[in-house]
């Protein structure tokens, strides 16, 4: 099955089912990325950014285990999320870039990635904010009688902030329909998990909230989709929530200025030998759905995609001023509507 | 006409607000259960049950953004602080999310939710329990933000701020809870966010106050030799330019009657818009009457020379009017 650049966020999201496309989509997210990288230096884009490459196969794992009128908080490192989900390589690089064709039209930026028609509330900037506001979507989801469950998608930083304690206390006492996903990828901004945070796995703490805490391997896409499975279903059938732990690694820094020279020698080669791309090109060689050469072509297939994205975004224009004031309330927005997930 | 505590007018609010429409919900602390530390939320449990009134753990950041997720995907959240205060600890929620979903989605999520808070000192809950604190939210571009000052524009605005289609704050001076007024409710008054009112009519002078100092405006201009005209500005942002600057166009003098700190009170941006567009109508320089830049004191007699009273109005507006001059405030020569 091949995806072209044009087809809709929902229509890549309903793609996720195919085995192939759960491959190709990892290798996208790591083409875009490593891309942004490129564009980066290029001067095409400003502030910062917060690369996830290496941790692919919880993005792709998530994703094909929700629908998509289930909603999804995220934090900042969501280029990997957003893609997952099923944003397109332009809405993202756009993003990145400001231009028109970006998800948030240019006006958010690589750390506000946002499509509500596959339920990816706009990322947020601030560690931890995500964890209340899934919360409220589960509300909103069993209030309206809806068995349409919440991901909170966070980092293993977020474990030590507030709101983690707060909303994982709030869902538990509630019994909300939600999923906690904590990507522990071992680094909190700079700083190793040891020097931040008194227990290897953030899993334990479900304990004092009385819920389920799972211990995934995160580089293998089919392990955190089997979580996510058994973790999403027991919170449609009501019975709330659980904390489920990603053990991952990012193969850079935090984020664009961080070489990351704090990490000790040898980590980063003994995570690059179980890359989440090759483990799952090598379960799809033995299952027999990819050729001898098939993860080179698939390679250069998405290398190829991403560039033809590249040039689009790069031909879109920048916004219109007036959008620094159309939408900053209903009286800018010219109307009095209210707009939200499951409006139909 | 019946006589009711201000606090019924929240109660009713609320209560019509949650039976006109389903996808009202309400959260806080001690709210259904319990009634409301304040009794303002009394009886609502029973009337709309505990899918919709929820009482909540004391986490505030966690309700105040499951708030900002169920408004998202189609609720009403209203959420109850039970003293502004404790907003600090959710601040983000309000200011930095709920506030920018709009503006990083381009219209495509809002987020209509309302913050209630009672607010505002006087009664000796010393300086953690006895803030406005409107100025946390009046610089957040997304939010809008009123002080209700009796129990018509209780009513009133709480149906307005709950209709909105955007996050709105409404605090609610705690001192006012316990007052007794007559009013007849009418369960399709409204008043509309950023529009202020003229509530007594003058020539000399503009008064402007809202929340607790309607009052004391009031009471200051009835016993002030001046005419002045008192406006109550409901809604601090957005706030009505046009009220106040056709007013000042016709008074030749401004003044503001702030329950906020001298360096962050409303009066600063209002006066400002004033001195540029309407300089060449002013007789006198515009005075604001503030409190002074320290903590509110719990000592019953610090408190009360804290908080502008009726007397002390009269005699810096009288001051102005006669002088054409700023009067000094009391603090500032108090060190």
């Amino acid at each position: 099955m091949t995806i072209s650049n044009s087809d809709s966020p929902l229509a890549r999201r309903e793609a996720l089912h195919d085995r192939l496309e759960q491959l190709r989509r990892m290798i996208e997210i790591r083409s875009v990325e490593e891309r942004i990288q490129k564009l980066f230096a290029e001067g095409h884009v400003r502030g910062s950014t917060h690369l996830a490459n290496g941790q692919e196969a919880v993005s792709v794992g998530i994703a094909r285990s929700i629908d998509p009128d289930d909603i999804v908080t995220c934090t900042y490192r969501g280029h990997g999320h957003a893609l997952a989900l099923g944003v397109t390589p332009a809405g993202v690089i756009g993003e990145i870039c400001g231009r028109v064709v970006g998800c948030a039209g240019g006006l958010g930026g690589s750390m506000h990635l946002v499509e509500p028609a596959v339920g990816l509330m706009p990322t947020a900037a601030i560690i931890g904010a995500g964890l209340p506001i899934a919360c409220g979507a589960a509300l909103a989801a069993r209030a309206r009688g809806t068995d349409r469950v919440a991901v909170a998608i966070f980092g293993d930083g977020s474990a030590n902030i507030g709101a983690f304690h707060e909303s994982l206390n709030f869902a538990a006492i509630q019994k909300l329909p939600v999923v906690f996903v904590c990507e522990n990828n071992l680094y909190g901004e700079y700083t190793r998990i040891n020097l931040s945070t008194p227990v290897d796995d953030i899993a334990v703490r479900a304990a004092s909230y009385n819920m389920p805490g799972a211990i995934v391997d995160g580089q293998d896409a089919d392990k955190v989709a089997e979580a996510m499975a058994i973790a999403v279903a027991r919170a449609r059938r009501g019975e709330g929530p659980s904390l489920v732990e990603m053990k991952t690694y990012r193969y850079s820094g935090h984020s664009r200025s961080d070489p990351a020279t704090y990490r000790p020698a040898g980590e980063l080669d003994a995570w690059l030998k179980r890359d989440p791309i090759n483990i799952f090109a090598e379960r799809l060689t033995a299952e027999k759905l990819l050729e001898a050469d098939g993860l080179d072509q698939l390679k250069a297939e998405v290398r190829e995609a991403v560039e033809k994205a590249t040039a689009e975004v790069l031909d879109s224009p920048a916004p219109e001023l007036g959008e620094i004031m159309s939408h900053v309330g209903a009286h800018s927005a010219g109307g009095d509507r209210r707009h939200h997930f499951w409006a139909n | 006409m019946a006589k009711i505590w201000i606090r019924q007018a929240v109660l009713r609010a609320l209560d019509d607000a949650m039976a006109d429409d389903p996808s009202v919900i309400m959260m806080g602390e001690d709210i259904a259960a319990a009634g409301g530390p304040f009794k303002v939320t009394e009886g609502l449990l029973a009337a709309h049950g505990p899918k919709r009134v929820i009482d909540t753990p004391i986490s505030e950041m966690a309700f105040m953004g499951a708030a900002v997720g169920a408004a998202v995907c189609g609720l009403k959240p209203v959420v109850e602080m039970m003293f502004i205060e404790f907003i600090g600890v959710a601040l983000d929620q309000l200011t930095t999310q709920a506030a920018t979903m709009r503006y990083l989605s381009r219209g495509r999520l809002t987020t209509p939710l309302v913050v209630r808070a009672s607010a505002g000192a006087g009664q000796g809950f010393g300086c953690q329990h006895s803030q406005m604190l409107d100025h946390w939210f009046r610089g957040t571009p997304g939010l809008k933000v009123c002080v209700t000052s009796n129990a018509r524009t209780t009513y009133g605005l709480l149906r307005s701020a709950i209709e909105d289609p955007d996050p709105v704050v409404v605090l609610e001076p705690r001192i006012l809870y316990a007052e007794r007024e007559e009013y007849e409710f009418d369960r399709t008054y409204r008043i509309p966010l950023g529009k202020a009112e003229i509530v007594k009519p003058g020539k000399d002078a503009t008064l402007l106050a809202c929340g607790a100092m309607v009052r004391v405006a009031l009471e200051a201009a009835a016993s002030s030799k001046a005419d002045i005209e008192v406006i109550d500005m409901l809604t601090l942002w957005p706030w009505d330019r046009e009220t106040v600057l056709e007013s000042v166009s016709r008074t030749g003098r401004l003044v503001t009657l702030e329950e906020a700190p001298a360096g962050t009170g409303w009066g600063a941006e209002v006066v400002s818009t004033v001195a540029v567009e309407a300089f060449g109508s002013l007789k006198a320089p515009p005075h604001r009457i503030t409190l002074p830049d320290a903590p509110v004191p719990y000592s019953g007699k610090l408190e009360a020379r804290y908080l502008p009273n009726a007397a002390y109005v009269t005699e810096q507006v009288a001051a102005l009017v006669s002088t054409n001059k700023a009067p000094t405030p009391w603090w500032r020569n108090a060190a």
